[in-house]
């Protein structure tokens, strides 16, 4: 055990603190407002550079995601934790993807984009955590009674590579068609001119940050999700040590360059219907809590092998094109016109799941 | 006697949760429990120590690590 600092507690301390600082200080360098790193934001804005939805603002093949995935690769090689692994019930996990982004664009953020606003002093961020924390309760419950999608089994590790080589096709489009200013396509890749998808920091910046954000959360299994259900489920706070700790450190790291602004009305992509703002993120969090993992987190765990996380991911960004496409996705003036049926919708999927995937043998 | 919990290719929580459930439920002294990713490994350890339980040895086992548990 004595191995591994980084799953430590003071480890998973530092990863979360290292996490806010650098997400805040992303923005200062170009990302959006307390979106320096949105794992459901960036894989939308990643569906809209491949043209799976076509709203203008946000379209960015964004080198954090990219770098996340292959950082966990990394890791996962050097220290001998790559275990290539598919099986446990993939469709289920790419409906409960398309759901969780359809829930998360609700809101607007993912749970770290959630935290990152409260940091940044966005009141309606309250409404989201609140949400996701009771989807996530609404998941222990399951949990408790049985729910489990299945074993894994192990396989090519060629299988395991399949995300990450997806991530690196991104990345090498990228490079072939870079950004060109004033156009809102270059090559095949759609790139915003105004908006939250015109907002980035440089490409080399993004990459290496995300990179390195990969290789600590791999080696700390840093996870939202698992934070609040931990602590639900078993009373164990050491996964909320680190998402204390990344709230804390954006917030100073906010105060210290300026970017800490308290109120409701008016904050950076961003909507004040408290409702829906907990409904989004409950849909989310159950989701989240359904399929073993927040978004980062499977991404981090696609990098590491394990290809039934890989496939909730490619669900939550075919879930952006729907949010955007079908007018689920909320934007600053408030709800799209269907999201409402959509979180309603959301929510009796993910029931229909947890109710009817329950092993009756020995393991509730 | 050891009771043996095979938790391999579950993923979290799913290994904690049978381990805890043996814990609390099974009358054996010791608890091998079976997984295979270093995350289910430190995760079983930790929950195994947060119940008062000694982790006693972890192996190496095919492709992942058999963990040795002590019930108090």
């Amino acid at each position: 055990m004595g191995k591994n600092w980084f799953a430590t507690r003071w480890g998973i301390i530092g990863v979360g603190a290292f996490i806010g600082i650098i997400a805040a200080l992303l923005q200062k360098f170009g990302n959006p407002g307390n979106m320096g790193i949105c794992v459901a934001c960036f894989e939308r804005d990643i569906a809209g550079a491949v043209g799976l939805h076509r709203a203008a603002v946000v379209q960015y093949m964004r080198p954090e995601i990219i770098g996340f995935v292959l950082g966990s690769l990394g890791a996962a090689y050097l220290f001998k934790e790559f275990r290539p692994r598919v099986g446990s019930a993939p469709i289920v996990r790419f409906i409960l993807g398309v759901f969780a982004m359809i829930g998360a664009l609700v809101f607007l953020g993912c749970p770290w984009r959630a935290m990152l606003r409260l940091a940044g002093g966005d009141g309606n961020a309250i409404l989201g955590l609140a949400g996701l924390a009771f989807g996530v309760f609404l998941g222990t419950l399951f949990l408790k009674n049985g729910y489990n999608l299945g074993r894994a089994k192990a396989t090519y590790p060629s299988a395991g590579w399949l995300l990450p080589l997806t991530m690196l096709g991104f990345l090498v489009l990228m490079l072939i068609y870079p950004q060109v200013s004033g156009e809102a396509k270059s090559g095949v890749l759609f790139y915003s001119q105004k908006g939250p998808g015109a907002m980035h920091a440089p490409l080399v910046l993004s990459l290496v940050v995300g990179l390195g954000i990969g290789f600590l959360a791999q080696r700390s299994r840093f996870c939202t999700m698992g934070a609040l259900r931990d602590l639900i489920l078993f009373k164990q706070t050491h996964l909320f040590g680190g998402f204390v700790a990344l709230v804390v450190f954006a917030f100073a790291t906010n105060l210290l360059v300026g970017q800490f602004h308290p109120g409701f009305a008016g904050q950076p992509v961003a909507h004040t219907q408290h409702v829906w703002n907990f409904a989004g993120m409950m849909l989310a969090g159950l989701a989240f809590a359904l399929a073993g993992g927040c978004p980062g987190r499977q991404l981090f765990l696609s990098g590491e092998g394990d290809g039934d996380a890989a496939v909730f991911v490619l669900g939550m960004i075919v879930g952006a094109g729907f949010s955007h496409n079908f007018g689920l996705a909320s934007s600053p003036n408030g709800l799209g016109p269907h999201g409402m049926a959509a979180v309603v919708l959301g929510m009796a999927v993910c029931l229909f799941i947890g109710f009817t995937m329950r092993k009756t043998t020995k393991s509730a | 006697m050891a009771a043996t919990v095979d938790a391999r290719g579950l993923s979290c929580p799913q290994p904690v949760l049978m381990t805890l459930d043996e814990i609390r439920t099974g009358s054996d002294s010791e608890i091998a429990v079976l997984v295979d990713t270093d995350t289910s490994k430190e995760n079983v350890s930790r929950a195994a120590q947060s119940q008062g339980c000694d982790v006693k040895d972890v192996q190496p086992h095919g492709e992942g690590y058999r963990i040795f548990i002590a019930r108090k």
